[in-house]
């Protein structure tokens, strides 16, 4: 904010007026002398109130703190260029040898290779200049020492000059980033390591910007973007910084166009020596990829799941049938044993039962016979017949539970009059239940 | 990495500022600290926010706005508006020529064909894509102009966009593949553009700044005070814009075709008003920079050509009731704002339809002399109005580009920007020529406080003792008040004479020395604080600096200019 300057005067001093430090508070700022109103946060003078807010700083501290920032700024880009020692062996080169000297180290901005700018050079090479001159050196004592200096002027010609400093830059092994070795990348850092050693390469693309290597949560289509842009890498990389030189005289065509021939064909040879090491770089950075084995076994785990769980389905079903198939047989053999074991327990039950008529049938025959035919002394033949004729009427009509049960009665009796008042019993139960007929009874007829 | 994707360093950033309106777009960067606005492909530094899908091909800007006659099916205009809107809340009116708005789950949508093929099924596209495609065309623009990709952009909005607009904005945005670092109100970008200028002390002054657009009109009171800006007033018209201009062009020229052939109504037809539309608009700019327009289309109905002339007079005649709109408008918000149009120091004219001259002349009446109209038929120095928010987008891009997305957000956070304003002014007394007590303010009212402010007042001829007595002033929102009535109807009474016609040069003259008397009507309110500077030396001067604290506590700091030593003392809150 400017200072208003203001063309009216101030008032004199009232005589009497006196105050503590010349100065006298009186009242303040009414408290609804105040809005709370936003400020629209666009501009400088906005950045600054920011600034000051959020670091709480009043005016003069934030200026002056400014202020060191700014002086800090100028001083940091300065010591960073001056800093670089300058090696003696360098010192001596000779200027003829200058295709394999290090023109960013002679200039001191080695640290910056092919991202110093235009600006970093010139004045790096005004720097070096100044130390260099050789009317400095002569007033120094040393004459005819202008042979670093031959350097830097050619340094700063090749630098300089865009289509040369790409050719120098095509060949500067000094930024090359090794590609890490088995051992290194044991101890885990895979990413940084190779990330390092793609953006050192990716200083040859045409295509800007470079995909980076990312790291171990890169999205599948990030890695496959790195990895088709690197094995479609169009490179500017050059190599006729390393030609052969080609002889200017006139005279010798011949050998001149031979030299032409020689170089374009070492730049070709060297070109797909080039292409075939980023070739080889990527196969192994591939190789090692962790992030590439995970996307493979993703996807073969998306397309495997359907199979699997087709296959999954019909093992399910047949096992299922042959479980059924399995029960089926068992319920059948069990039906089967089962069916056998009642016929045989019929079987004996039929015999079982025979056997009990047959023995009732006895003890009915048995009964009537200890009773004597129900007469005194010997009995009559025909007597005999009529009682037994009787006796085979009730084993013939009467059912075997019926026999059981009169043999139950007349088992142990032994008078006579008892066992024929059981059989008079039974025999008018039969005629009342309608399975003999009066008619047929003969000797127990009452 | 999608993170990475959205948030690049704030070293790979490139940066652009973004003006995305609902009738006409701009892009603009910075070379040098000095905003450019970018030209697309067509050349255009307007660029008409329209998409047209012709066989699937895409076409945006100037050639998608000529599609609007011929493929008004397929083209899709003043959408911007829609982001992030329901559709019960939105506002059709302008999509009657092109893709209709529809409602999808409540949110809004159009139909169009945008691919290639006679088979080719209508997709619905919401508005959200709409103008992530726009914005991807904008951005591309900008991208091939710049020869790098453009990753980051400032983009400017309305006052009176919602959280959901801006979060509607931010999205489609981001999936266009650019970084919003944030949302500034268009009035702010314009006074940012016009602040930039290198030549321009940064003054403490009350800005109004009318964004006369194609669809609405938003008139904005800022007060800009020491480089910080407080919006006082804001108010949206969308009767009152470039589109009602057109309406009467349009009108116009229907009747007299209808004159001239048997009634026939060219409106009547939807591709006769579209090439009307396309016309009225062609010819308004015409009219804006010439007093004569040529208005002629070609079958413009029934296969019979139109060609007519019309000069800036006529035009300004028929269209008086939409420039008297603005002037009404105008007048509303300051009053809004409780302010007088005396109190506005600067109007900034600004979008395209403030190319008009006649708005600007209106403007002119109704403010004072003082005020600074800035416009292009005023000023011959004002910046193109369609260019400013551009501009100052583009401004604050390069400002800010250097920053953590972080940083943008605390900085831009409520506790940041939301901070006391004071009332009332703050200054000194001095005495005029004729011994009386004059009011000198030093921190004006609005000024967001923390604020220091430094004035150098003169000591009396002689020298010697100075009392230094810091006051209250009243604010400026009652400052006809402390004048004697009678004045202030008189400064009343020549106004409205002033807007009625144009009287001779008597009553203005009078009115400019109400004006002159204007600094006068400070009223002095409750002393601060008083001090004394003794010895003062003959011819000397007083330097005072006053500094209001967060929390109204008051330092004041006073000294002989040259001399060392001084007075300072502080007022607790």
């Amino acid at each position: 904010m400017a200072t208003a300057l203001v063309s009216l005067s101030l008032p004199s001093l009232p005589e009497g007026w006196a105050a503590e430090k010349d100065f006298k508070p009186i009242g303040k700022i009414t408290k609804d002398g105040a809005t709370q109103r936003t400020i629209e946060p666009v501009g400088p003078h906005f950045l600054a109130h920011a600034r000051r807010a959020r670091h709480k700083r009043t005016f003069s501290e934030d200026d002056r703190i400014q202020a060191q920032e700014r002086a800090k700024n100028v001083e940091d880009v300065d010591e960073g260029e001056i800093s670089e020692p300058e090696d003696p062996m360098m010192l001596q080169r000779d200027a003829k040898d200058w295709k394999n000297q290090d023109h960013y180290k002679v200039l001191g901005i080695s640290k910056y290779r092919y991202k110093a700018t235009e600006d970093q050079i010139k004045r790096a090479h005004r720097k070096k200049v100044l130390k260099h001159h050789p009317d400095k050196k002569a007033a120094a004592g040393r004459s005819d020492d202008d042979n670093f200096f031959k350097c830097i002027q050619k340094a700063t010609e090749v630098l300089l000059d865009p289509v040369k400093r790409r050719q120098f830059d095509s060949v500067d092994e000094e930024a090359d980033v090794e590609p890490p070795t088995k051992k290194q990348l044991q101890k885990g850092n895979f990413y940084k390591l190779w990330g390092s050693v793609f953006k050192a390469e990716g200083r040859f693309s045409k295509n800007h910007p470079v995909p980076q290597l990312g790291d171990d949560k890169s999205s599948k289509e990030d890695v496959e973007n790195f990895y088709n842009f690197w094995y479609n890498f169009d490179s500017w990389r050059t190599f006729e910084y390393l030609d052969e030189d080609v002889p200017d005289d006139n005279e010798n065509r011949d050998q001149k166009r031979h030299v032409e021939r020689k170089n374009a064909n070492a730049r070709k040879k060297k070109k797909a020596e080039d292409n075939a090491r980023l070739r080889k770089l990527l196969d192994d950075c591939s190789a090692g990829d962790e992030r590439i084995k995970r996307f493979r076994q993703e996807a073969n785990a998306a397309k495997n799941k359907k199979r699997l769980e087709k296959e999954a389905a019909e093992k399910k079903a047949a096992e299922d049938a042959a479980a059924k198939k399995e029960a089926e047989e068992k319920a059948a053999k069990e039906a089967e044993e089962k069916a056998k074991l009642d016929r045989e327990a019929g079987k004996k039950a039929k015999e079982a039962a025979k056997n009990a008529v047959k023995k009732n049938k006895r003890v009915l025959r048995g009964s009537v016979k200890d009773a004597n035919y129900f007469v005194s002394g010997d009995a009559a033949p025909a007597t005999i017949d009529a009682v037994l004729g009787d006796v085979e009427l009730v084993q013939g009509k009467a059912d075997p539970d019926e026999l059981a049960a009169l043999a139950a009665k007349l088992n142990g009796l032994k008078l006579a009059d008892d066992i024929k008042s059981v059989w008079t019993e039974e025999f008018k139960r039969l005629v009342a239940t309608g399975k003999v007929k009066e008619s047929e009874i003969k000797a127990f007829s009452s | 990495m999608s993170d990475t994707k959205t948030t690049p360093a704030p070293g790979d950033r490139t940066v652009i500022g973004v003006t995305f309106g609902n009738s006409n777009s701009s892009i603009a960067y910075t070379v040098d600290d000095k905003a450019e606005v970018i030209a697309n492909e067509d050349g255009d530094r307007q660029i008409p926010t329209i998409l047209s899908y012709v066989d699937g091909e895409e076409y945006y800007g100037q050639q998608a706005k000529a599609f609007l006659v011929r493929n008004s099916k397929n083209t899709v205009a003043y959408f911007r508006d829609f982001l992030g809107k329901d559709f019960k809340s939105i506002d059709p009116t302008h999509n009657h020529a092109s893709v209709h708005p529809e409602d999808v789950d409540g949110s809004v949508s159009f139909t169009l064909t945008d691919e290639e093929g006679e088979d080719a099924t209508p997709s619905t596209l919401s508005v959200s894509e709409i103008s992530t495609r726009y914005l991807r065309r904008l951005v591309n623009s900008a991208s091939e102009y710049l020869g790098k990709k453009v990753t980051s952009a400032v983009i400017t909005i309305p006052t009176n966009f919602n959280d959901k607009q801006k979060a509607a904005l931010i999205a489609a945005a981001a999936a266009a593949d650019l970084e919003v670092l944030q949302l500034i109100s268009e009035p702010v970008a314009a006074v940012v553009a016009y602040d930039a200028r290198p030549e321009v002390e940064i003054k403490d002054k009350i800005v109004v700044v009318a964004d006369l657009g194609g669809t609405r009109s938003d008139v904005t009171v800022v007060a800009s005070r020491g480089g910080l800006y407080t919006i006082l007033a804001t108010a949206h018209d969308y009767d009152f814009a470039g589109a009602t201009l057109d309406k009467v062009l349009i009108d116009h020229f229907a009747k007299e075709f209808a004159k001239r052939n048997q009634g026939i109504d060219p409106r009547e037809n939807a591709r006769s008003l579209a090439k009307l539309k396309f016309e009225a608009e062609a010819t308004k700019r015409a009219l804006s920079l010439s007093t004569n327009a040529n208005f002629s289309i070609e079958s413009l109905a029934e296969g019979i050509d139109f060609s007519s002339t019309i000069n800036r007079l006529r035009y300004e005649t028929i269209a008086r009731s939409v420039f008297e709109g603005f002037n009404r408008l105008v007048e509303s918000v300051i009053k809004k704002a409780g302010l007088d149009v005396l109190d506005v120091d600067e109007v900034i004219l600004s979008g395209g339809t403030a190319h008009t001259p006649r708005i600007a002349a209106n403007f002119g009446a109704i403010f004072p002399e003082s005020t600074n109209i800035l416009a292009p038929s005023t000023t011959p120095a004002a910046i193109n109005p369609s260019e400013l928010q551009a501009r100052g987008a583009a401004l604050q891009a390069s400002l800010i580009q250097e920053y953590e997305a972080e940083d943008i957000d605390q900085s831009t956070h409520a506790a940041v920007t939301t901070v006391p304003h004071i009332t009332n002014a703050i200054g000194v007394l001095s005495v005029s020529q004729s011994g009386d007590e004059v009011f000198v303010p030093v921190v004006f009212p609005e000024t967001a406080v923390p604020a220091r402010r430094t004035v150098i007042v003169a000591a009396p001829k002689n020298g010697g003792d100075v009392l230094i007595k810091i006051v209250e002033g009243n604010t400026h929102i009652k400052v006809t008040q402390p004048q004697p009535k009678a004045n202030g109807d008189n400064s009343k009474a020549a106004k409205v004479e002033d807007a009625n016609s144009d009287e001779d040069s008597d009553f203005s003259d009078d009115e400019e020395e109400e004006e002159e008397k204007r600094e006068k009507v400070w009223k002095v309110g409750a002393t601060l604080a008083e001090a004394a500077i003794r010895g003062v030396k003959k011819g000397g001067k007083v330097e005072i600096s006053i500094n209001v604290n967060a929390d109204l506590a008051v330092t004041v700091t006073a000294r002989e200019v040259g001399a060392k030593g001084g007075v300072r003392g502080q007022l607790n809150a």
